[in-house]
């Protein structure tokens, strides 16, 4: 089970203490959007099979929303950080091509 | 295709058994196909099987990347039921159903389908009002379910303790006809049946692209080379965002673990099958004898088909809760598989934006009952390239617009 | 047959003598003894019947590996089938019984199927049942299970409590052998925090028994010494009849800690699991024996080489006063030089090897033992015991040689490591050709979080079955490495042992056996697979080793195939004309042995199965005796009900004494957030459908919560507390939710606003005083204004009453005059107190959920969960009003734009009233004309919340009807479940005081 290091308090938080929340980085397509857009923000999700950008909240800690990103196929955590951004650092970019030499990008 | 009945296992036994022949061919492709199916699992099993014997379709190919029925149709909890709140899902379940009835038969494949009865719990007056939904819904549907009272859930499950403390049992949503059936089975006898009708099933062989030409598909790149073809399926469960994007498009679905577990054999006590959604477990027990269990999907996006610990802990909380006699038996194994899960927990049997090229996938935790009614409509689908009835509602298209089929009430935990 | 030895024994101690009884006899052993050490001991080597041909079973090995030896141990709420009396410690007063048989475990009429074997080859079931179809149900799966299944299943209540602990550590290692006490002592030795576990009683794994010598130590010495040492420190913790059940992602590992299984009842937990959270995980789990495939090779007596010798160094146990060593390698003749030095009879050492030319066969030539090479055992002679074996070339078809008399057959083909814990998180193995055997490939091993290696393979689990120490010595370096911990430098302690010449890979015995005697060679003991039946399934087509396993059940027994998957893969792999790696294993998963089910749910059970969460007022609601629901993890008092009171009685009541004079309710369940900050406003605006930012401070407003699909998520009334301060009355089971979606917007959307929430629902206890009454109440609690004008609908005050300091809002759910009061959580009982003494010549009477749900029914108010089901769109409730047209954004507003949403054929609110004053059934439809295409009768609505109404004295309902607001006055007809139908009249949701008179007063 997963181990996360919340960014915010610094505890190594085990996956009970953490509640998940889906894709990070979504755009928010409200009034005045196509069906398209808006169809692809409710549901459109990149689901990959490596690298992957995801929500989580500190929820039996100190409540806050932090981001990681992790490797579905592996389990493999490259990093966790702030959920205020709307892409990821770039230590944690750095980190994942160094090891996945072939990782497409975030996109 | 030689008949397997009881005669034939004397006739060979006289050999030490020699003679049997294989139950499925494993050729190498050919160039091209009039269908190929992704995904040999029992979904894309089952829709080859019916394009062969519903629309006289068999120059199709089934191409597994594993070996066939290796993902999740080897790895479910085998509950069959059809007790589902909305219209297109009992259509749909309850034609896999039926066609369960007489599998074996049909497939000369003991699939040991056994009505032997689903009940779900009802533990909150909330529970009780949506199964009561539910159960009227079922009537209007031809699904044969009844609401039945505490008493009777303890009649046809000694084992079960109706007063616990917290969550004492109101009733339940009892549909007599709903069972379980031996997953393997279903695979390969859908298999067998397939090779036999000339079809070739392909295994160890990974679909790497998909080919197109004026927006239809052509063909596709696999690790044994190229294969054309006039119409592709894409039955991929887990993997459907994968496929799906090698033919240029995204699917509203992600994939999680989905846990399950068996205890050391025991001898019969338990012959129902029981679904308790509010505490979140539920189990049955094997023709082996094993106590079959299984819980809710862990919460996040997963491919290594195992999950985190704590999902089984509270799923045996739940069930020891449920039958206490369960505390000293033993877990003998836990294993995941990886569900996709759609927007509405529901399927998307669907045209996708590639010509010709077809998508069945999303059936989440409902899978296995879901095989032989799901290959069905995949087949129509394809052999039309219009849904039929069955599948019409579970079109990509009703994210777009707004058209939930959202079963939350009746499916609960996992299935 | 099986004897005790009168001396020798190093685990057991003959002066404390043990009482015990199998299958009722009572028998006798010692403090040490495993149930199986001491069933031999006394003579008894049957102990049960194999699953599918119910043929006689013998003890076979000595550990958890064990697939035969399965007992039903103990009785009542202690009763637990399929116990391993091979890890079964002995304690007086043990009671087991042998399963799987009937009449008895000598005669059991189950041996039928055995004599029908032939026609009972793996798989066969999937050939056969077939027809008549409704057979299957009633006969065949019937007999089926109740044949199937091992052990009784247990009927009481667990009389044990299991406990659950968390624990942390630098370097886990698993496995008390010298390879895992070594790899401890380095890591402790270097200042790491080091936790060793052992799953059995005992530390030194097999070197005791083998007679090793460490640094010219004996090894049971050098285990001392190292144990000893390992004990005296701060930052090492030893565990031992401590089991690592499974590894899970980012280093977390289950224990199972046997803690009182050999004592029970003395009040311990029975078992405890320790949730283990390590940065490294050594796997020195050593290797399991494994069988030769000989025809025969199941008849009790026939075990483990290894296991033999096992049974004779450390208990004392002879399993047979003659015996034949049966091999492929220069190991088990190990366990012919103990039998000779025991005083037993070797009647030959049958090597299937051309040459045996290693020390240790030498040594046993020169004790005089009998050393036949390039044989073969073609059969085992003996039903449930064995009397002799036929003797062949092993590159022959089985032509019998001689004929040896003997009862006992000690085989070994070979070790394989156990790479379990190794393999759990996707660990990949590489084929070891010389050793014949899978062993960790440390090019691939499991990785955790940051991507580094977690489990490491060590000694005999390595694959090192002779240089375990340094190659444990090796591991545990790279190990400490990783976590940045640098180990001292030391001398690798030597371990002197005799050369041993190269194994041969024997799978299958002898080489050409024909048809006949492939159907009697067994590869998986408990669910009679035999090497026919994997060659059956190579011809069939089931050629993967998954498939061929699933469809022979090969290795899916209790033993989970620990002494039969290796042989099985390899049989398939001749089949297939593959080499065995091509063939691979199958997915290894946890647990490693099985673990209780009470051990993994831990205390969690009856009443605090969960947590409970209570109101301050919960004690006076239990003490006046009312009946309570679950809401979420709280529980809500339903009703009050009375001495003879029926529940429906008592809710008429509720309802009745609440319209008529004054009722109380604890509403301190639904949710309270408070939302601050500048940017609140615009924030709840946000939130809201309504426009919240213009709510003027001091008054109420009703609000409504959609999802980003814009389906209606949760209500309640919100208040404006000052310019920046507003609080949010959720429902009862949205407050931490809603409050977790506020908190997602703020932080991961709109992050620069300004603005603050905090969840105080527990903090306020919140009292509804209900009812043309509830005036009176107050002014007679006194202390605040609370007349139409100072506190009118819709308002809110603070101040006191009765001296409590509170909140007072004017807002109504039942449609009569109303307040909600808030008071300090602390003082909740009190002020509720306060209000009964108070009101109890005003008429007061608490009244509970279910009278709250029909009162707000019969005014018409939807209830979340009821009239929403995830699918429902505040227009379809008619509360286009609460929904704002001139907010250019709020969640939900795109969504509700979509076609789907926006039809005019949507199912939207009414109310329906019998034509006959009945109730409508929960859950009815309204039924329309035909069917559709599925074949399913068409609908066109449904019913949402039916009640009889005791104010009005007939049943009521609100539903939702297609286009049911422009079908005022129609009649349709709802199903029921039975087949008639119930006819009604649309009329509106309002049922009772249309004009909303009441709560205005």
């Amino acid at each position: 089970m997963l181990l996360l290091i919340c960014p915010y308090c610094g505890v190594a938080a085990e996956e009970t203490e953490l509640a998940p929340g889906g894709e990070a980085h979504l755009k928010r397509f409200g009034p005045g959007s196509s069906d398209a857009e808006f169809e692809a923000y409710l549901f459109a999700r990149k689901n990959p099979k490596g690298v992957h950008f995801e929500r989580w909240r500190h929820a039996y800690g100190c409540g806050k929303w932090f981001l990681a990103a992790r490797c579905t196929a592996t389990l493999e955590v490259f990093g966790t950080y702030p959920a205020q951004t709307s892409g990821p650092p770039d230590d944690i970019i750095d980190r994942i091509k160094a090891r996945r030499p072939d990782w497409k990008g975030f996109a | 295709m030689k008949r397997y009945s009881l005669f034939a296992i004397a006739r060979e036994a006289l050999t030490h058994h020699q003679g049997w022949e294989r139950a499925w061919r494993s050729p190498a492709p050919k160039p091209g196909y009039d269908v190929v199916i992704i995904g040999a699992g029992g979904h894309g099993l089952a829709t080859a099987y019916y394009l062969g014997r519903n629309h006289g379709i068999r120059n199709v190919a089934i191409l597994e990347k594993g070996w066939l029925g290796g993902g999740n149709t080897g790895r479910n909890t085998t509950i069959i039921r059809s007790n589902y709140l909305q219209d297109p899902s009992a259509a749909i379940y309850e034609k896999s159903r039926s066609l369960y009835e007489t599998l074996s038969q049909d497939l000369n494949f003991n699939v040991m389908f056994s009505p032997r009865g689903v009940m779900m719990l009802a533990q909150t007056h909330h529970e009780v009002r949506g199964y009561l939904r539910t159960a009227h819904a079922n009537a209007l549907q031809g699904v044969v379910t009844e609401f039945i009272s505490p008493a009777r859930v303890k009649e046809l499950c000694p084992i079960l303790n109706i007063d616990g403390p917290r969550y004492p049992v109101l009733g339940a949503l009892w549909q007599p006809r709903g069972g379980t059936g031996r997953h393997d089975a279903v695979a390969w006898g859908y298999a067998r049946a397939c090779s036999a009708m000339g079809m070739d099933i392909i295994q160890q062989c990974e679909v790497t692209g998909v080919r197109s030409e004026n927006g239809k598909v052509t063909g596709v790149e696999t690790t044994k080379g190229h294969i054309g073809t006039g119409k592709l399926g894409i039955v991929v469960a887990g993997h459907s965002g994968q496929v799906a994007q090698m033919a240029g498009f995204r699917l509203p679905v992600e994939s999680m673990a989905l846990q399950a577990l068996v205890s050391e054999p025991i001898k019969p006590c338990m012959d129902v099958v029981v679904m308790a959604n509010t505490v979140h477990g539920y189990m049955s027990q094997s023709d082996k004898g094993e106590m079959v269990i299984g819980g809710g999907t862990d919460g996040f996006n997963n491919y290594t088909q195992r999950g985190s610990f704590q999902h089984i802990e509270e799923t045996l909380r739940a069930l020891i809760e449920t039958f206490p006699m369960l505390s000293r038996l033993k877990m003998l194994r836990q294993w995941g598989g990886i569900v996709d899960m759609t927007g509405d927990r529901s399927p998307i049997i669907s045209k996708t934006p590639l010509g010709n090229c077809f998508i069945n996938c999303g059936w989440g935790t409902g899978g296995f009952k879901a095989i032989p009614g799901s290959g069905w409509a995949m087949a129509e689908l394809i052999a039309k390239g219009e849904p039929s009835p069955l599948a019409a509602a579970f079109d990509m298209g009703r994210f777009r617009e707004g058209r939930f089929i959202d079963e939350s009430v009746a499916a609960g935990v996992a299935h | 047959m099986s004897i005790r030895l009168t001396s020798g024994g190093r685990l057991i101690d003959r002066s404390a003598p043990i009482d015990f009884t199998f299958n009722g006899k009572h028998l006798r052993g010692f403090a040490g003894d495993t149930l199986a050490s001491a069933l031999l001991a006394n003579g008894q080597m049957l102990v049960g019947r194999s699953f599918k041909y119910h043929r006689p079973r013998g003890i076979v090995a000595s550990g958890a590996e064990e697939p035969n030896a399965l007992v039903n141990l103990g009785q009542g709420a202690r009763a637990e089938p399929n116990q391993r009396a091979t890890t079964t410690e002995l304690f007086d007063g043990l009671q087991a019984r042998s399963q799987n048989h009937w009449p008895s475990l000598e005669f059991d009429v189950g041996v039928l199927n055995n004599y029908a074997a032939r026609l009972l080859p793996g798989g066969f079931y999937y050939k056969t049942f077939i027809h008549p179809r409704a057979a299957w149900k009633h006969l065949f799966e019937p007999i089926i299970r109740q044949t199937a299944g091992l052990g009784a299943a247990p009927k009481d209540r667990d009389a044990d409590r299991y406990e659950q602990v968390y624990a942390f550590c630098d370097l886990l290692v698993v496995g008390g052998g010298v390879a895992g006490l070594h790899a401890a002592l380095v890591a402790a030795r270097a200042g790491a925090r080091v936790w060793l576990v052992e799953q059995s009683a005992h530390w030194g794994g097999r070197a005791p028994v083998d007679g090793d010598m460490i640094d010219a130590l004996p090894a049971a010495d050098w285990v001392n010494a190292t144990v000893a040492e390992l004990a005296g420190m701060a930052n090492v913790t030893l565990r031992a009849r401590t089991m690592a059940a499974g590894v899970y992602d980012h280093g977390y590992v289950l224990l199972d800690e046997r803690l009182a299984d050999h004592t029970p009842g003395d009040g311990r937990p029975r078992h405890r699991l320790w949730r283990m959270r390590a940065a490294r995980i050594i796997a020195a789990t050593g290797a399991i024996e494994r069988p030769l495939s000989f025809a025969g090779n199941d008849v009790p007596g026939v075990m483990l080489a290894s296991a033999l010798r096992d049974y004779l160094v450390n208990w004392a146990v002879s399993p047979g006063q003659r015996t034949v060593v049966v091999t492929n390698n220069d190991d088990a003749y190990r366990t012919a030089i103990a039998l000779h030095q025991a005083g037993q009879t070797v009647v030959a050492v049958i090597d299937a090897r051309d040459q045996a030319d290693g020390a240790l066969p030498a040594q046993a030539r020169a004790l005089g033992i009998r050393v036949e090479t390039g044989k073969a055992i073609a059969r085992v002679k003996g039903g449930k015991h064995v009397t002799g074996v036929e003797v062949c070339r092993q590159t022959g078809d089985g032509t019998i040689s001689r004929f040896l008399a003997c009862n006992a057959v000690a085989m070994s083909g070979g070790w394989s490591p156990v790479v379990h814990l190794y393999s759990h998180c996707g660990g990949k193995l590489i084929w070891d050709e010389a050793g014949a055997m899978f062993r960790p490939d440390a090019a691939h091993p499991p990785i955790t979080q940051d991507g580094s290696a977690m489990v490491i393979g060590a000694g005999a689990a390595n694959g090192a079955l002779r240089e375990a120490i340094a190659d444990a010595d090796a591991q545990v370096r790279i190990a400490l490495k990783a976590v940045g911990i640098k180990p001292k430098k030391s001398a690798v302690p030597r371990q002197d042992l005799p050369d041993e010449a190269a194994l041969q890979p024997v799978w299958i015995m002898p080489q050409a056996a024909g048809v006949g005697l492939r159907a009697k060679v067994w590869l998986d003991y408990q669910n009679d697979v035999k090497v026919s039946d994997v060659q059956l399934a190579a011809r069939e087509g089931y050629g993967s080793v998954e498939h061929a396993k699933r469809y022979t059940t090969l290795g899916m027994a209790t033993d989970q195939g620990k002494i039969s998957n290796i042989n099985g893969l390899a049989v398939l792999a001749e089949a297939l004309n593959e080499p065995v790696p091509q063939v691979g294993t199958t997915t290894f998963r946890p647990p490693y042995t099985p673990v209780p089910l009470g051990a993994l749910a831990g205390e969690a059970r009856g009443e605090i199965f969960q947590p409970l969460r209570k109101t301050p007022m919960d004690g006076w609601h239990a003490a006046q005796g009312a009946t309570f629901e679950p809401v979420g993890l709280w529980r809500r008092p339903y009703c009050y009900p009375r001495p003879g009171e029926t529940p429906r009685q008592a809710v008429a009541r509720e309802v009745k004494n609440t319209r008529q004079a004054l009722g109380l309710l604890d509403a301190s369940t639904l949710g309270k957030i408070i939302v601050k900050g500048p940017d609140a406003g615009r924030f709840l605006d946000m939130l809201y459908t309504n426009v919240m930012s213009s709510l003027p401070v001091g008054r109420c407003r009703y609000g409504l919560m959609c999802n980003e699909q814009g389906f209606l998520s949760d209500d309640g009334v919100m208040a404006r507390i000052d310019d920046d301060t507003w609080l949010c009355h959720t429902t009862s089971g949205g407050a931490d939710r809603i409050h977790g979606w506020m908190e997602d917007w703020l932080q991961c959307e709109w992050w620069d606003w300004q603005v603050f929430t905090a969840n105080v629902t527990e903090h306020y206890a919140q009292i509804a005083v209900v009812g043309p009454n509830a005036r009176k109440l107050l002014e007679r609690l006194g202390g605040m204004e609370v007349s139409q004008d100072a506190l009118p609908f819709m308002a809110w005050a603070d101040g006191s009453l009765a001296g409590f300091g509170c909140r007072v809002y004017r807002i109504s759910f039942s449609g009569e005059l109303s307040y909600e009061i808030a008071v300090p959580a602390s003082q909740g009982a009190a002020f509720w107190q306060a209000c009964h003494d108070a009101g109890a010549s005003l008429g007061a009477m608490p009244y509970g959920t279910e009278a709250l749900h029909v009162m707000r029914a019969e005014k018409g108010f939807i209830m979340i969960g009821d009239e929403t089901d995830g699918t429902v769109t505040p227009q379809d409730l008619g509360l286009d009003w609460a929904v704002s047209k001139k907010k250019a954004d709020f969640l939900g507003k795109r969504g509700q734009e979509r076609s789907h949403l926006t039809s005019p054929d949507r199912w939207k609110l009414v109310g329906f009233e019998t034509l006959d004053g009945s109730v409508i059934p929960e859950g009815a439809y309204v039924i329309a004309q035909g069917s559709n295409a599925n074949g399913q009768r068409h609908v066109q609505g449904r019913v949402t919340s039916t009640y009889r109404s005791p104010t009005l004295g007939r049943g009521i309902a609100m539903g939702l009807l297609l286009r049911g607001p422009e079908r005022m006055g129609e009649v349709v007809s709802f199903n029921t479940v039975d087949g008639s139908t119930v006819q009604a009249r649309v009329v509106g949701p309002v049922f009772y005081d249309r004009d909303g008179e009441k709560q205005n007063v």
